[in-house]
């Protein structure tokens, strides 16, 4: 299954400088793990999202590597010290190598 | 006589069908997948870590008690660290040592982040420890651990 839907990123849009902020993000997808087995018998084959990555300003800060374990539709949170005004940028890539990305802004006053 | 005959074999077959239906039931219940073992996290570890020492606390790990739904487990981890150039955590690894594959997810963190936390949600097979290791930037490790009792195995149809 290719990523399909557009993902959902809670951020704020402002922060001071210094400030800790905390983002939320999750994006539906089943997250077949591969040990499942259909109605013949045979076993589904893994697709899931393994990687999801976010920068800011283009500069990566925070990476995970999701495994079959993690559950379909996935969240993740993390956090991220401001420091100036930009953009980030949040990717998601599956086993097809697709991949799926979203921006946010952020206002350092 | 014949109505005696039938009158004997009944309960028998009553009990027959009792046992098909409790077999039935195990079978539903039974792990259909060869599952990890403790041994097999502790062989990952090894691989991934070079058999480094390592040691206790330093992490957060907040886990349920009881999971009713193993498919869906919260689990929040924070590491105790400055997240200074000098020193910070660089990665946390989590492991679940009764599911099918024990890796759960990896995390890399970098000063930027300001804090070593993260939550997601995973899939728990079955009742298993959560065993979180956490990479310094200086190189040291440290692990916490946390038993999830679960209700209904999160794998599978």
């Amino acid at each position: 299954m290719a990523i399909k839907s557009a993902p959902r990123v809670r951020v704020p849009a402002q922060a001071k400088a210094g400030e800790l902020i905390e983002i939320k993000t999750l994006i539906s997808h089943e997250m077949e793990s591969g040990q499942r087995k259909d109605a013949a018998g045979k076993t589904v084959p893994r697709d899931i999202i393994n990687t999801f990555e976010a920068s800011f300003n283009g500069r990566p800060f925070f990476k995970a590597e999701w495994f079959p374990s993690i559950s379909a539709n996935p969240y993740q949170s993390f956090f991220y010290k401001a420091t100036e005004s930009g953009e980030f940028t949040f990717s998601w890539k599956d086993d097809a190598g697709a991949e799926q990305k979203s921006t946010a802004k952020l206002t350092v006053a | 006589m014949t109505l005696h005959v039938d009158a004997t074999l009944a309960p028998s077959r009553r009990r027959a069908l009792q046992l098909a239906g409790f077999a039935a039931f195990a079978a539903v219940l039974a792990p259909r997948m060869s599952l990890a073992t403790e041994a097999d996290v502790a062989d990952e570890m090894k691989k991934l870590f070079s058999g480094k020492k390592i040691g206790e606390g330093k992490i957060k790990l907040d886990l349920p008690e009881i999971a009713e739904n193993g498919l869906v487990v919260p689990i929040n981890i924070d590491v105790d660290s400055p997240m200074t150039e000098a020193d910070f955590v660089k990665s946390v690894h989590v492991f679940a040592d009764g599911n099918p594959l024990p890796q759960v997810v990896t995390y890399h963190f970098t000063p930027q982040s300001g804090k070593a936390a993260a939550s997601t949600r995973m899939r728990l097979a079955q009742t298993q420890n959560v065993i979180a290791v956490a990479e310094m930037s200086s190189g040291a490790l440290f692990s916490a651990k946390a038993q999830v009792k679960v209700t209904i195995g999160g794998c599978g149809g």
